[in-house]
């Protein structure tokens, strides 16, 4: 009876959203006298790649401001992550592995 | 729009149905005497004389809840005021206010089925009249399309087939659980997208669950998607891992899981698709894809879903689900974040020193000899090796402090180059003494088949604060 022709369809089990699409910020021109955060997700070693980074960035003029996540297994929380947007003007993650 | 009822008496039936011939003569009297609407299910030619509604679309009969023929009603404004089922003197006169009716009849038969409670029409009828109370997008698919091979290219299957979502099955799937279809089950990582019931209703019908698996399906999610079990990390780390799902209570006999013979294996419908359907969620809801936000460098196959059941009533020690302080018989599912299993032979020991020796030499081995406080571990005991720890009495406490105890490793052996392998803790810990597993990190579930003593070791993830705590979460209906 109805079960044929009405059942033409599926129910969409995905989250029937579409990805947000934002611009990248443009690239700092100059590191003089600018912020850059370092954040180290706390994997082993992510220190010692930090520590280096740290010392060429403050040779070029940068200010260096040092964050690390509890755990590298969860998303940093949300008052570190607003934490860097307001007080850097760049950051770069040490990804570890 | 629910068909409205006549005022006066109502009369639903069908013509294969003894008794509902049977009360012809009465139908007519009724008829003679006030205002009758008789609505038929297969022939609308019947009863003769009385000018049926033809109800063979089951339309008046599914909205009206007719569950049995003959159906009698009495409607005033439109609002049913009582109803009667089958043939029964005393209450069709207590429905009518007329005594005397069918004096040739028996007093009492039993009625027949209604044609609208037949499971392959009410699930049709369901997708009729109530597939607009349902939220997902409905995908259309185009005359010639295939409905398996659409599941695959609109990039919703974990590889293998999937059964199809129509609304009839979502609706009949709704049906296994209590829960209201809107209510929001959890956010689901990575996207953290708040998902309804529906929505994991719609990837239970994919995964092939029945209607009474739902249920455990939404507590596992519960389970899943908060901060301790963090199936965030447990979805994207490099390692092999994934969630796997213990049941335990009397809701495992219930919808017919397996705790015994091949228990991580193939076969068991409810094994099989409850794990698949939570992996299902993660991937279409969550947006959790492999190779996306899941990074695994290998995976293992259990990431298809790996749910199993306790066997409890084999066991010496008490249920799983006591570790998260739940009492013995309460339904529960517990997710524990670990690889795929491996057997430990051992088919010599009949003392426990011995066994729990040999155990401890398999569980060495988690993620690396060296490796020690940071991985989790989960020990299958099966049947024939509980028994040499039931008949010398060890409770699963003495069995666990053993094991911690024999895995509590000189620093000597974990630092880097120690058996000439580079790998290992650094050389200022070769003083200490280390256990393999954090407080907690080892734990202990019993199941397989009665013959072979054998048990089994899912090596573990990062545990804790700093990964995955296990949890345990009550099964609502």
């Amino acid at each position: 009876m109805s079960h044929g022709e009405s059942e033409r369809f599926l129910l969409d089990p995905s989250n029937e959203s579409q990805p947000a699409i934002r611009p990248r910020l443009p690239r700092l021109a100059s590191l003089e006298g600018r912020t850059i955060g370092l954040l180290d997700i706390a994997k082993a070693r992510g220190d010692l790649f930090l520590d280096h980074l740290e010392g060429r960035l403050r040779d070029d003029g940068a200010v260096v401001l040092r964050f690390s996540k509890p755990t590298f297994t969860k998303p940093a929380p949300l008052d570190l992550r607003q934490k860097i947007a307001v007080e850097c003007d760049a950051v770069v993650e040490a990804l570890a592995d | 729009m629910k068909p409205e009822l006549p005022s006066g008496w109502v009369a639903v039936v069908k013509r294969d149905c003894p008794t509902c011939e049977l009360v012809t003569p009465v139908l007519a009297d009724l008829a003679s005497r006030g205002t009758l609407s008789v609505y038929s299910q297969d022939d609308p030619d019947f009863p003769e004389g009385l000018a049926a509604h033809d109800d063979r679309d089951l339309e008046f009969s599914y909205h009206h809840g007719i569950e049995s023929v003959p159906t009698l009603l009495r409607v005033e404004g439109g609002r049913e005021h009582g109803r009667t089922e089958g043939w029964h003197r005393g209450d069709w006169e207590a429905l009518t206010g007329i005594s005397g009716l069918g004096e040739t009849l028996p007093d009492w038969r039993p009625g027949c089925g209604s044609l609208s409670q037949l499971p392959e029409r009410r699930a049709a009828l369901r997708a009729r009249f109530e597939t607009q109370t349902l939220q997902a997008r409905q995908v259309p698919l185009a005359p010639l399309e295939d409905e398996y091979e659409a599941l695959f290219e609109r990039g919703w299957s974990d590889g293998l087939p999937l059964v199809p979502p129509t609304a009839s099955r979502v609706l009949q799937m709704l049906e296994g659980s209590s829960r209201k279809p809107d209510e929001v089950v959890a956010r689901i990582p990575p996207d953290l997208v708040p998902c309804s019931v529906e929505k994991v209703a719609i990837n239970a019908v994919m995964a092939g669950c029945r209607p009474e698996y739902l249920p455990v399906v939404l507590s596992a999610l519960e389970a899943a998607c908060n901060d301790e079990f963090n199936m965030h990390g447990v979805l994207c780390t490099t390692m092999p891992v994934g969630p796997i799902l213990i049941v335990n209570g009397p809701i495992r006999r219930r919808i017919g899981m397996n705790s015994g013979k091949n228990v991580f294996g193939q076969g068991n419908r409810a094994n099989l698709s409850i794990g698949r359907a939570l992996q299902l969620v993660i991937r279409n809801v969550g947006g959790g894809r492999p190779g996306e936000v899941d990074r695994a460098t290998h995976g293992n196959p259990g990431k298809l879903g790996l749910c199993f059941a306790e066997d409890e009533e084999g066991s010496p020690w008490e249920p799983y689900s006591c570790y998260a302080g739940f009492e013995p018989g309460m339904d529960t599912v517990s997710l524990f974040t670990a690889e795929g299993p491996r057997c430990i032979v051992d088919q010599i020991s009949r003392e426990p020193e011995s066994l729990v020796r040999s155990l401890a030499a398999g569980l060495r081995s988690v993620a690396h000899p060296k490796a020690v406080v940071g991985m989790d571990a989960l020990l299958a005991i099966g049947p024939e090796h509980a028994r040499v720890f039931r008949e010398a009495g060890w409770d699963k406490a003495r069995l666990l402090a053993r094991l911690n105890e024999i895995l509590t490793i000189p620093g000597e052996e974990l630092v880097r180059g120690a058996g000439g392998i580079a790998e290992g803790l650094p050389e200022r810990l070769r003083g200490a003494t280390l256990p393999k597993f954090r407080p907690d990190g080892l734990r202990v579930v019993h199941c397989g088949g009665s013959a072979g003593l054998f048990s089994a070791i899912f090596g573990g993830w990062a545990g804790g604060a700093m990964g995955s705590q296990p949890v345990t979460v009550e099964i609502r209906p």
